[in-house]
């Protein structure tokens, strides 16, 4: 992608001062601004990961020996599940929604979102989720504890939380979908002249098809859960055998959702590390075109395979055979994915600033997940896999090396940007090796327990799972110590710290519109439209 | 670790006393799938350690690929950056080769699918409903019905703060007062179904796990073929003891099963002799006949 910005940066100070940001906490509640909505989101998802983490700790805690040594089962159960809730919703999410919006019109020359006002409006909705989703904790008969994926029966035994969980969802769900709508309204109508989708970075791109399940998918969680709360309220049985209803059809629709969802939170990250190993390789993407297409059919198959999280439920063999079939073939784009980032290393001038480090621990440890996640579509296995630490392991491996590093790493690839300083590189590095060995302590032992057999969600456990639970509880507090670091390291830098460059790291010149631009990028950018070669 | 080793050594040795061994109790530092009893668990173990295999060898290549290209096209090494962005020869071959290892793959799962799926010609069957939380076996045709639930050493050990090591009860969490029992070497059909949430019944040495959905009657079968006792857990989150439904299997030889049943079955006439009676008291006193019903149904 040769980008040019025609009319210099002159032109974007014009009218920095008429347009400045509102002072003192206004300017956060009323913002409308791409940039401030997106730091918001930033800080945001940053509080809910150490608040979700506090709640792994909690898990990791009781769980480090044998016996209850800590919490009640019930609150045990609050425990996995807010934790879940919360690192989906409210960290991973918003993280990459933080990044899109602070993002995409920089790197396709908008001047800001397509919906400013629908944009401050989707955040504070995201607020008042989090908000009533964290109150349901203290409500009486504790917060929802049937897991994550709020399965019913079980989940209608949920006290006064209930209803103030399903809410919570619902506004997080319509906050996406503005979310999503947004991106998908912006990135269609604001690219610069002469940037047609093929020549959109693949952060964007992994963005607009994201986008696109979002909308595909959230609302059918939304009527999922309307009708557990019918169930609880207003005596309908859509999922009660009792009353000609079907628990499984719950399942069915939950997991229409949740599968697309894995890959909401993914995508945006395979954009991310498809932007840096490029810039610290000092090459251009390996098959770009692949990789687009790759991340189209990943999208497509996200919506036919969701019953893989249901082998156990005694389906036909048939529907075991497709959703065997179907799962398998999604290691086929992964696959051109990790090939291709490796491809692009191959001859290339690497160097390996924080951001490359975390690229290439997701790059290493993504593709580990992607082995489990492979192992477990063979159905026959997976009646073993099924419900234990084996998934556990899985789903970890790729939403925390996988999703969650590739956050850590575009937030250090793009801070220099947003703030205009450099940051501390040696406590990054630090952070980097600490959260990466920590990280392997924390999850790769919970795939031995699987094997031998050890069930998720369960606050206690026999004495033969014990030596691992202790190793991988130790990596636990290892790995979450680790994470202070990175909110220290973001606010020095906010702060002060030696001047960044326009394009910031050698390999990011001439390597897309945001490098173009001042750091920090002005509270305005590109209202004049660069012209792309 | 030598503490842990004095563990497992005192754990093996009480266990060998006990002459039903069960490789649970004590296997600590497990890394691995267990192939377990039957044939169906046998084959599961092939295909997970094929999968594994197939993924350690695919990972030895592409992670070497990616080692080396870290290790010598750096920058500090004076490496020079090529300006290829492309090669549809390496594409297309990276791309088939992942379909053709997924299609040799797919062959021998779908096979062992469908033996799994395959409940007929069975022995005997049993049906499992699972409860919060525990769970209730019926031997159809037989009249024999039973629960099984948590251990009285395990329950008592596992309150909060209870005092109790745990390294001093048997088989902790994984024993229940009347396990489910089988006969060797008999196709063994389960019918497994749920009485208020969602379980899921599973013992890892028979390779099998099924929700226990209420409404839904789901079928699994296994025939073990080694006698012992063999020790799973609830496999779905079912509330708040979830953790604390043990599965536990014992299974003998045919001529003890028999006389196993035989015993059971007296128990139960004689506890059903005078349930009987007070149900036909019942009934003449508030005129209520679906006790009866109820009572004869039993």
């Amino acid at each position: 992608m040769s980008a040019s910005q025609t009319h210099g940066h002159a032109a974007a100070h014009d009218h920095h001062d008429e347009h400045g940001p509102a002072k003192g906490i206004l300017r956060w509640l009323t913002t409308t601004n791409h940039k401030d909505i997106g730091t918001l989101y930033l800080v945001f998802s940053l509080i809910m990961f150490f608040v979700g983490g506090t709640m792994a700790l909690v898990i990791r805690a009781e769980l480090f020996m044998p016996g209850m040594q800590l919490v009640d089962p019930q609150f045990f159960n609050t425990m996995t599940t807010v934790h879940a809730l919360i690192m989906v919703f409210g960290a991973v999410m918003p993280a990459t929604v933080g990044l899109a919006n602070w993002m995409i019109p920089l790197q396709i020359g908008a001047p800001d979102m397509a919906l400013p006002r629908m944009n401050n409006f989707s955040f504070w909705l995201l607020v008042a989720a989090f908000s009533l989703l964290i109150l349901s904790l203290f409500m009486p008969g504790g917060g929802p504890a049937a897991g994550w994926t709020l399965y019913p029966p079980l989940v209608l035994q949920t006290g006064d939380a209930f209803p103030l969980a399903i809410f919570a969802i619902h506004l997080a769900g319509a906050s996406s979908i503005m979310g999503a709508i947004n991106i998908i309204v912006t990135i269609m109508n604001l690219r610069a002249p002469g940037m047609t989708l093929l020549k959109m970075p693949m952060f964007t791109w992994t963005w607009l098809i994201t986008a696109y399940l979002l909308i595909a998918v959230m609302p059918v969680f939304a009527g999922a859960v309307t009708m557990l709360l019918t169930d609880h309220f207003f005596h309908t049985t859509f999922f009660a055998a009792a009353g000609g209803g079907d628990p499984v059809l719950y399942q069915h629709i939950f997991w229409f959702f949740g599968h697309p969802e894995v890959y909401i939170m993914i995508l945006p990250a395979f954009g991310i590390v498809s932007e840096i190993i490029p810039t610290f390789s000092r090459k251009k993407l390996f098959g770009y075109d692949a990789m687009v297409y790759a991340t189209a059919s990943i999208g497509f198959l996200s919506f036919i395979v969701w019953a893989h999280h249901m082998f156990t439920v005694g389906m036909p063999l048939a529907g075991q055979m497709f959703f065997m079939l179907s799962t398998m073939l999604i290691a086929v784009p992964t696959g051109v994915k990790v090939f291709n980032w490796t491809a692009t290393m191959w001859k290339g001038s690497l160097t390996f600033e924080p951001p490359m480090l975390f690229a290439l621990a997701f790059l290493f440890l993504f593709t580990i997940g992607g082995f489990s996640g492979l192992m477990m579509a063979i159905a026959p296995v997976d009646f073993q896999y099924h419900d234990t630490y084996f998934i556990v392991a899985h789903f970890h491996y790729v939403l925390v090396p996988g999703a969650v590093f590739a956050i850590m790493a575009a937030v250090y690839y793009w801070l220099p940007k947003w703030t205009g300083h450099l940051y501390d590189i040696k406590l990054a590095n630090w952070h980097f090796w600490l959260s990466a060995i920590f990280v392997n302590l924390l999850f790769f032992p919970q795939h031995f327990l699987g094997l031998a057999g050890m069930p998720r969600r369960i606050p206690d456990y026999s004495t033969q799972f014990a030596d691992w639970n202790m190793v991988s509880s130790i990596g636990a507090f290892g790995f979450g110590l680790s994470q202070l670091l990175f909110p220290y390291i973001v606010v020095k830098c906010v702060r002060g710290g030696a001047r960044a460059s326009d394009h910031v790291w050698e390999g990011a010149y001439n390597h897309g519109l945001e490098w173009t631009v001042p750091s920090p990028a002005p509270y305005h950018t590109f209202e004049v439209a660069p012209v792309v070669k | 670790m030598p503490m842990n080793m004095k563990r497992a050594l005192g754990a093996i040795s009480a266990t060998a006393l006990a002459a039903l061994w069960s490789v649970p109790a004590a296997a600590a530092w497990t890394l691995n799938l267990r192939e377990g009893v039957t044939e169906l668990s046998r084959e599961i173990y092939g295909l997970h350690m094929l999968i594994l295999w197939v993924c350690v060898v695919i990972a030895v290549a592409v992670f070497s690929v990616m080692i080396y290209s870290i290790a010598t096209f750096r920058k500090s090494k004076g490496a020079v950056p090529a300006t290829f962005e492309h090669n549809t020869r390496a594409e297309i071959i990276w791309t088939v080769i992942p379909v053709v290892i997924l299609v040799a793959m797919a062959v021998p799962a779908a096979r062992t699918l469908v033996k799994i799926e395959d409940t007929r010609g069975a022995d005997m069957t049993i049906k499992a409903t699972g409860y919060q939380w525990k769970w209730q076996y019926n031997y159809i045709d037989e009249d024999v019905s039973y629960f099984s639930t948590l251990a009285q050493a395990s329950n008592e050990a596992r309150q909060v703060n209870a005092g109790i090591d745990v390294h001093s009860v048997d088989n902790y969490l994984l024993e229940v007062d009347n396990p489910l029992v089988v006969p060797v070497n008999k196709k063994v059909r389960m019918l497994v179904t749920a009485a208020d949430v969602i379980h899921n019944w599973w013992v890892p040495d028979f390779g099998m796990k099924k929700d226990a959905i209420p409404g839904y009657i789901n079928e699994l079968w296994f025939r073990a073929d080694k006698v012992g006792t063999y020790r799973g857990q609830c496999a779905e989150l079912c509330g708040r003891d979830h953790g604390f439904m043990p599965v536990v299997v014992r299974v003998v030889e045919q001529a003890e099963y028999d006389s196993w049943l035989a015993s059971q079955k007296a128990a139960r006439q004689a506890a059903a002799a005078p349930a009987a009676q007070t149900a036909a008291v019942t009934t003449t006193n508030a005129l209520e006949t679906t006790t009866v019903l109820v009572a004869n149904a039993e």
